[in-house]
């Protein structure tokens, strides 16, 4: 069957029952509510990756290119996350709790030049994402090394990961270990492999082409 | 520097992505039970212009008032097999989308589907692959084994599948001495003795690995294949969550 929606003809499945009544605001255009379960999705081998091992890496478009150990990471001022996340798969997951440190942190220490623009964040398996550097700024995003008041397990790409809830959570990269500020765009793997290049899941902006 | 040369695990191609960023109807053909819960549904797909072994499709459901449930589900039939696609479901309980096809869905229906997606996981049927699947974690592997046979290729190939029993295997009858099942509840969880006969064959090139299965058994049987001595940026794994 197929029913105009406004200028849209959508195609109806037989039977299909809506669950729109009970549809939570919170969740994005496509998105379901995982509930607790926090599903992981990665292509690679989980890494063992320890702290002592850890390092975190500004560089790029910045005055000051810098490194920090875990422990120095672990020395700057506390902030917590707390709120939504959503996968490129369609998971949604509400009022998750991330603790570590807020990105401003590091990137204040840097200082970005005028014309970086753009982040190429890095995992230590190599793996890429980018974003602008806006996105990153103002309190939108982390460094987090908790979530839910534990340890971030390594599948969820412990000790450290980058925190982007705006962005669909593939921008999010696990295992971070770099940040570089760039004056243009520069697609990441999953960028590169078929994703959107901006994820806005508001927007549902899942695959190249959309 | 692009990004194929620094991740880790190289893609192994770029799939096309105006084909795969629009949703267009799938009718569905026939249904075909495969265990007590798995089932594989065939769609018709008059336009479907092609996939890789491997690759997946967001399928959507809409009622009747807009609302909309989508998920992924990889493919288990061939490229060959033109203008259809077959999708094996496992049932999960209370699940909305796979609840509805098992229960709810007969032939003749339509049902919106967007791909094929996913380049990362694809086997071109190029190198030696080495899969290793958990449950319904057996489908995109399936697509491989297939694919290999359909196409006469000799590039060697061993499936190794890890079931609860007999009973949950899917695809009865269609493995062969490639394929290794490992039934979970009387030999126990995978472990390294079952990977060791296909690692010890050392194919020319070596071994892709392709693990697929829920979080838990990719995370098991991704680490059994590296403390074999497995390389990791030689292990592609699809997660179903
Ligand atoms: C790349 C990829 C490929 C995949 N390929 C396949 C495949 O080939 N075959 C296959 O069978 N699956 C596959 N999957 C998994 C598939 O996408 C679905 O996740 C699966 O079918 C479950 O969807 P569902 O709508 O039936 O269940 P959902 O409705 O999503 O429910 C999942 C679970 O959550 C519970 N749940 C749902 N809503 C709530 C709630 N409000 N509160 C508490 N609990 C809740 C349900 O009881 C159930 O246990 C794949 C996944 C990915 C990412």
């Amino acid at each position: 069957m197929i029913r105009r929606v406004g200028w849209l003809a959508v195609i109806v499945t037989r039977g299909f029952r809506s669950r729109g009544a009970d549809r939570d605001p919170r969740l994005p255009p496509g998105q379901y509510d995982a509930g607790q379960a926090w599903p992981v999705l990665s292509a690679e081998v989980t890494p063992e990756l320890t702290a002592t091992d850890w390092t975190l890496r500004i560089d790029g478009l910045v005055t000051t290119p810098r490194t920090w150990t875990w422990d120095e990471a672990h020395a700057l001022p506390r902030s917590e996350y707390r709120g939504d996340i959503h996968c490129v798969t369609g998971w949604s997951r509400f009022g998750t709790w991330f603790a570590g440190v807020d990105l401003d942190e590091f990137l204040t220490t840097a200082s970005p030049l005028p014309e970086a623009t753009h982040v190429l964040a890095r995992s230590h398996t190599g793996y890429t994402t980018n974003l602008p550097l806006a996105e990153l700024r103002s309190g939108r995003a982390w460094i987090a090394w908790e979530a839910d008041g534990l340890p971030l397990t390594p599948e969820h790409g412990g000790p450290a990961r980058l925190l982007v809830p705006g962005r669909y959570f593939w921008k999010s990269a696990k295992w971070i270990t770099g940040l570089r500020l760039l004056d243009h765009d520069e697609p990441g793997f999953w960028e590169h492999n078929g994703y959107h290049n901006e994820g806005d899941p508001w927007h549902e902006e899942r695959y190249a082409g959309e | 520097m692009p990004v194929s040369e620094t991740f880790a695990v190289p893609p192994r191609l770029v799939p096309s992505n105006r084909a795969a960023a629009v949703f267009r109807p799938a009718t569905l053909a026939g249904i075909r039970r495969e265990t007590a819960t798995m089932s594989t549904f065939r769609f018709a797909v008059p336009d479907w212009s092609g996939h890789l072994p491997g690759q997946h499709v967001m399928v959507r459901l809409t009622a009747a008032d807009g609302y909309t449930a989508q998920r992924h589900y990889s493919l288990a039939s061939t490229p060959g097999d033109t203008g259809h696609i077959e999708l094996t479901v496992d049932r999960v309980p209370g699940g909305e989308v796979s609840g509805h096809l098992h229960t709810v869905a007969k032939p003749g229906d339509t049902v919106e589907i967007k791909g094929p997606l996913g380049g990362f996981f694809a086997w071109p049927g190029d190198r030696p692959a080495l899969l290793l699947g958990g449950g319904s974690g057996v489908v995109p592997l399936m697509s491989m084994l297939r694919h290999r046979r359909e196409t006469g290729s000799k590039v060697p190939l061993r499936l190794i599948i890890s079931v609860r029993t007999r009973e949950s295997l899917p695809y009865a009858g269609e493995f062969g001495p490639e394929t290794t099942v490992v039934t979970t509840r009387t030999a126990g969880r995978l472990h390294a003795g079952h990977l060791a006969s296909a690692l010890a064959e050392r194919p020319e090139g070596g071994w892709e690995a392709y693990v697929c299965g829920s979080n838990g058994f990719a995370e098991h049987a991704s680490r059994l294949l590296v403390a074999a001595g497995q390389p990791r940026d030689r292990v592609r794994i699809e997660r179903f969550g």
